[in-house]
């Protein structure tokens, strides 16, 4: 009689192995796992556009001068930027850039107010992350208008002729990661995290109330079963669906949309798993919480909705009110689609996607917990 | 150590949304003992039954199960027991095969696929292993529950009308390899609304509105008339009470 009273990874591989042949015979449900994707791929070939304001923005300020003071007030004052960083050197701004604390790095050179003065066009130098181009495009555009007119107050009098004309300063704008703003770079990749969260949770959603509704949870809670061998029985296959809709995807984002691919992709992968279970693992709640199918389907439109509005998947997260980017820091879609991002657009490593990954975790494992505490064992 | 009686509870109670579906029952069955268990549609027979494997929380009652507790020991009788369902409750995307491997693989029997084969092999259905469960007619898919809730070599059968819409022959056989089980020391509890099965059970319990009304051997239950004579007049005077 071993096996009986604890965990029984026999027992795991027997539902495991059922899950599969199910799965494998039910044709509607695999084809909807591969027709969802790319029906997404076709309808969010386009964009949507907004104009997000109070982005995150570090500045290296090397001046400290009037003149100086002066573009960082006007830049402030336009309601796009928020400095809320001071960054001692470059490099810390690079880095603040990558991790995507902050959407901006202003650099203000050495010497911007002494040159100003002397009509010698100091530089302005805006580093932008424009993964998302809808987030950074309006900012940018004003930014030009602000060059030319923050020093309207102070070039008065004898200074004034250094506003007759070009600009007192050039401006000139990195735009980072995506350098010809193209959305799809940003709605493709993004795309995948939206896939996973809708399949995923939904199939797991069906798991646990199909089997009442049919009638055959009767006979497997007859049989000595632990509740989180069943709950993962019904998880561990479906990883593999969720990792064929990331190949369509990222192979589509390739081929159709030429997304470039500068990080690695089997960081990627490796993050997506646990991306994939943390959604399977939400479904598979829902479906210990359902009293029936059309319940668990409910609840995961309840889940998907939210992810899909509040991730910064339909609208730039920075651009969205606080208490709706609070609700967004805590699913899971939010924190994937700015790895997703990090790594193909920018080529992060795990070092600049680490405070991505454990919320994600978290939340896989409160799933998980939660599954486990309501996943009932009698027919009551 | 074997106890004396195989099923020992007492006043076992099962209330759905204020109604008493099964009230205060006591049953006790010997080892090897086959047990008919008999009444009207609605009377709590399958609640009874899934209550002593822990399908259902008892409302109220107590006692053993293969000397188990059978309100905090649910584990440990259904490991040792095997429970066919009155609705058929195997996978019907599964096939015959698949379906009794799936089985012998949640009991971690130790020589599975020679259990599966064995298993076919008692159901006649080696040859048609690959076909879905689904596909079958009804009396095969009884016949396969039935197999399936055996394939661990349980000591107790919790048997739910098992030969409801199986032909004449089948029944006979099933009958026929009960009875062996239980010269070997199964217990059987198993409800019918057949006569013919009735007469060959070692004990028969009737249960109307939740009450067991009689419990004897068929003998001391048939008395002078028949079994059906019996059971006809026992439901018209409840129903004369309830009414
Ligand atoms: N989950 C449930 N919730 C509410 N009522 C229930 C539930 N299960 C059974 N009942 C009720 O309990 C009563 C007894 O049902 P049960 O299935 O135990 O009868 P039975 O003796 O097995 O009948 P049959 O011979 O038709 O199989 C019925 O009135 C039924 O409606
Ligand atoms: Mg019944």
């Amino acid at each position: 009689m071993n096996h009986s009273h604890t965990f029984s990874l026999p027992r795991l591989w027997a539902i495991v192995v059922k899950e599969f042949i199910q799965m494998r015979r039910d044709r509607l449900t695999f084809g909807m796992m591969i027709g969802i994707p790319l029906i997404q791929l076709i309808l969010f070939g386009f964009a949507i556009n907004s104009d997000p304001k109070h982005l995150a923005t570090a500045v290296h300020v090397a001046d400290h001068g009037p003149q100086a003071r002066s573009v960082l007030g006007s830049m402030k004052a336009s309601g796009y930027f928020d400095f809320i960083r001071e960054v001692a050197n470059e490099a810390e701004g690079e880095r603040l850039l990558a991790t995507g604390e902050v959407q901006f790095l202003v650099t203000i050179p050495a010497g911007f107010s002494r040159e100003l003065l002397r009509g010698e066009k100091p530089t302005l130098l805006l580093e932008a992350d424009a993964t998302d181009p809808a987030a950074t495009g309006n900012a940018i555009a004003a930014l030009k208008i602000i060059a030319r007119s923050a020093l309207d107050n102070d070039l008065k009098g004898g200074l004034a002729f250094l506003q007759s004309g070009a600009d007192p300063l050039e401006l000139r704008v990195h735009p980072k990661y995506n350098p010809e703003g193209v959305t799809q770079y940003n709605i493709v990749p993004g795309l995948m995290g939206v896939v996973l969260t809708m399949t995923m949770a939904m199939i797991t959603a069906l798991a646990i109330t199909r089997e009442r509704e049919r009638g055959t949870m009767e006979n497997l809670l007859s049989m000595p079963t632990k509740p989180l061998e069943v709950l993962l029985g019904k998880i561990i296959p479906y990883i593999l669906v969720g990792y064929a809709q990331v190949g369509l995807i990222l192979l589509a984002a390739r081929v159709i949309f030429n997304v470039p691919m500068v990080g690695s992709l089997t960081l990627l992968l490796a993050v997506a798993m646990l991306f994939i279970i943390a959604n399977l693992a939400v479904g598979i709640t829902f479906s210990t919480l359902a009293r029936n199918q059309l319940q668990a389907v409910q609840m995961t439109f309840f889940f998907f909705l939210p992810s899909m509005l509040l991730s910064g998947f339909m609208f730039p997260f920075r651009g969205m009110p606080g208490w709706a980017q609070m609700i967004g820091e805590l699913l899971p879609l939010t924190h994937f689609l700015r790895i997703v991002r990090g790594v193909l657009l920018k080529g992060n490593g795990f070092a600049e996607i680490s405070g991505q990954i454990w919320p994600i975790a978290l939340f896989a494992l409160l799933a998980v917990v939660v599954g486990v505490k309501r996943y009932r064992r009698t027919l009551d | 150590m074997e106890p004396e009686f195989t099923i020992d509870v007492h006043g076992m109670t099962k209330i759905f949304d204020g109604k008493t579906v099964v009230n205060g029952m006591d049953l006790r069955m010997r080892r090897g003992e086959i047990c008919g268990f008999l009444g009207p549609n609605g009377s709590g027979k399958t609640t009874f039954i899934r209550m002593l494997c822990g399908l259902l929380h008892p409302d109220g009652g107590s006692g053993s199960c293969l000397g188990y507790n059978v309100i905090r020991e649910s584990e440990k009788i259904r490991l040792e027991s095997g429970y066919m369902t009155q609705r058929f409750s195997f996978y019907e995307d599964l096939t015959i095969a698949e379906n009794l491997d799936f089985v012998a693989r949640m009991f971690s029997l130790p020589g599975r696929r020679a259990s599966v084969e064995a298993a076919l092999e008692w159901l006649g259905l080696a040859n048609r292993r690959n076909q879905l469960a689904g596909e079958l007619s009804g009396g095969w898919k009884q016949r396969l529950a039935l197999a399936a809730c055996m394939i661990h070599k349980p000591r107790l059968l919790l048997l739910d009308e098992p030969t409801a819409g199986v032909d004449p022959k089948a029944r006979r056989q099933f009958w026929d390899t009960i009875r062996t089980l239980a010269d070997g020391g199964l217990t059987v509890l198993v409800s019918t609304h057949y006569m013919d099965e009735a007469i060959r059970c070692d004990s028969l319990a009737y249960i109307a509105y939740g009450n067991l009304l009689v419990h004897g051997t068929p003998a001391e239950v048939a008395g002078d008339s028949t079994l059906e004579e019996v059971f006809v007049r026992l439901m018209d005077g409840v129903e004369d009470s309830y009414h």
